[in-house]
């Protein structure tokens, strides 16, 4: 989805703020939502279903809220989708139903099978589905290079909406910045993005 | 996760005495508690499990980590050489059975190239080597910018690098994670593993800084 979690390249977030000897978490409850998620994860929801219940927060919200306060939304939000606690529990902060069984699958991966090859010449489809994708907006219809071949990974786009298991090459391709933002100062500075194979047509095919 | 916690008091009675993070609002750490407390009711998860995870981060990763991954890579190349084609490998040769579980890249630094790291739609970091990311790195700031004036954004963190000099940044938005193999800074010579590991910073793994050899020199 274009959400405001796509933040590549924008303006008007100002300068890159650093906490000095910042702790691993500022209070205890940041700590207990880590937990919460990480056990809750591949048990109830997987990553992708996790970023894009982030992703769902009004963009407002999402721009306000502190990082763990985001997690908390998309924990919250997983659990009461998939049954592991209702909208009544969460309200009167007690259990009155037994939990939904962890769903969660374990896909097995199948061998690496891959379409393009290291030093391909790419073009990025210009993809703008309004569910969960990993193709962020700045890299859009833009020409690279495959420099690496990994994977095959779970295509995010389905594998967060239940969909799949849809196993695909997953290319570092690099591009210019002057590809990217037209006239960088930099122009011959690069941006690798790691790329699923359908989101990209080779150079012959355009 | 790495071995269970002692059975310590699993006190979730909050400090509120941690004043240093004013923008926590107490309604969000309470709708936190509340979830816990719902979940471990239900038999969802238990604190002993809570209590391992959290120890995991606050004890068990963290820059160390990786500082003794690239002290390794700087005294033994043909370490450095299985780094960089085979990270979880050279993990393992360490001991770190745990990191290696991560599909972790290293991006070797070199004259003439520098590799930075961010993840523009969230907040993918190579944990497993280097802890939990700090809060800039999360930040949209650094999410917005780090792609498109990377020059910038490390001139901010006092890395300012000469124009020959190519700025590879690499926006993790798969299953990689990566991580920066510095550069090992000049007048190092002689220097063994352990004294090297201290001058590895994190945030010369992650790409905003090099390595700086101190003015009174440990050597």
């Amino acid at each position: 989805m274009n959400g405001v979690h796509d933040m590549g390249g924008m303006h008007g977030f100002g300068p890159v703020v650093v906490e000095k000897d910042e702790p691993v978490f500022h209070s205890r409850w940041e700590a207990t939502v880590r937990a919460l998620m990480t056990l809750a994860l591949r048990r109830y929801f997987n990553l992708d279903e996790f970023r894009h219940a982030i992703e769902r927060m009004p963009a407002g919200d999402y721009l306000r809220a502190s990082y763990y306060e985001k997690w908390l939304h998309a924990v919250e939000t997983l659990l009461l989708e998939k049954r592991v606690i209702t909208p009544q529990e969460l309200t009167a902060g007690r259990a009155s139903s037994p939990p939904a069984q962890p769903t969660a699958s374990h896909a097995e991966r199948p061998p690496l099978r891959a379409l393009f090859k290291v030093g391909d010449r790419v073009v990025t489809r210009n993809l703008n589905p309004t569910g969960h994708t990993r193709l962020p907006r700045y890299a859009r219809g833009r020409e690279g290079v495959v420099r690496t071949v990994n994977g095959p990974f779970l295509l995010p786009d389905t594998n967060a909406h239940g969909g799949g298991p849809d196993w695909e090459a997953c290319y570092a391709v690099e591009f210019t910045a002057g590809e990217l933002w037209g006239a960088a100062e930099f122009e011959s500075d690069t941006v690798c993005i790691d790329l699923w194979e359908s989101y990209l047509i080779g150079e012959e095919n355009t | 996760m790495n071995d269970a916690h002692d059975d310590h008091d699993h006190n979730h009675n909050h400090d509120h005495g941690d004043g240093h993070h004013p923008e926590a609002p107490n309604a969000v750490e309470a709708r936190a508690l509340a979830l816990e407390s719902l979940l471990l009711e239900k038999g969802v998860l238990t604190s002993e499990e809570i209590d391992r995870v959290v120890s995991y981060y606050e004890h068990d990763t963290g820059p160390m980590i990786g500082a003794q991954v690239v002290a390794r890579a700087w005294t033994d190349p043909d370490y450095r050489r299985r780094l960089l084609e085979d990270a979880p490998g050279a993990l393992k040769e360490l001991g770190f059975e745990n990191a290696a579980r991560t599909e972790l890249v290293v991006l070797e630094n070199r004259p003439g190239v520098h590799n930075m790291v961010v993840c523009t739609l969230c907040s993918c970091y190579p944990w497993a080597v280097l802890g939990l990311p700090p809060t800039w790195y999360k930040s949209a700031p650094y999410r917005s910018r780090a792609v498109s004036e990377p020059r910038k954004v490390l001139s901010e963190f006092g890395c300012e690098l000469p124009e020959d000099v190519k700025v590879n940044v690499w926006d993790s938005s798969s299953d990689l994670r990566y991580m920066v193999l510095p550069e090992r800074p000049a007048g190092t010579d002689g220097w063994s593993e352990q004294q090297l590991t201290a001058l590895v910073t994190r945030d010369s793994m992650i790409g905003v800084a090099r390595p700086q050899v101190p003015t009174s020199s440990p050597a």
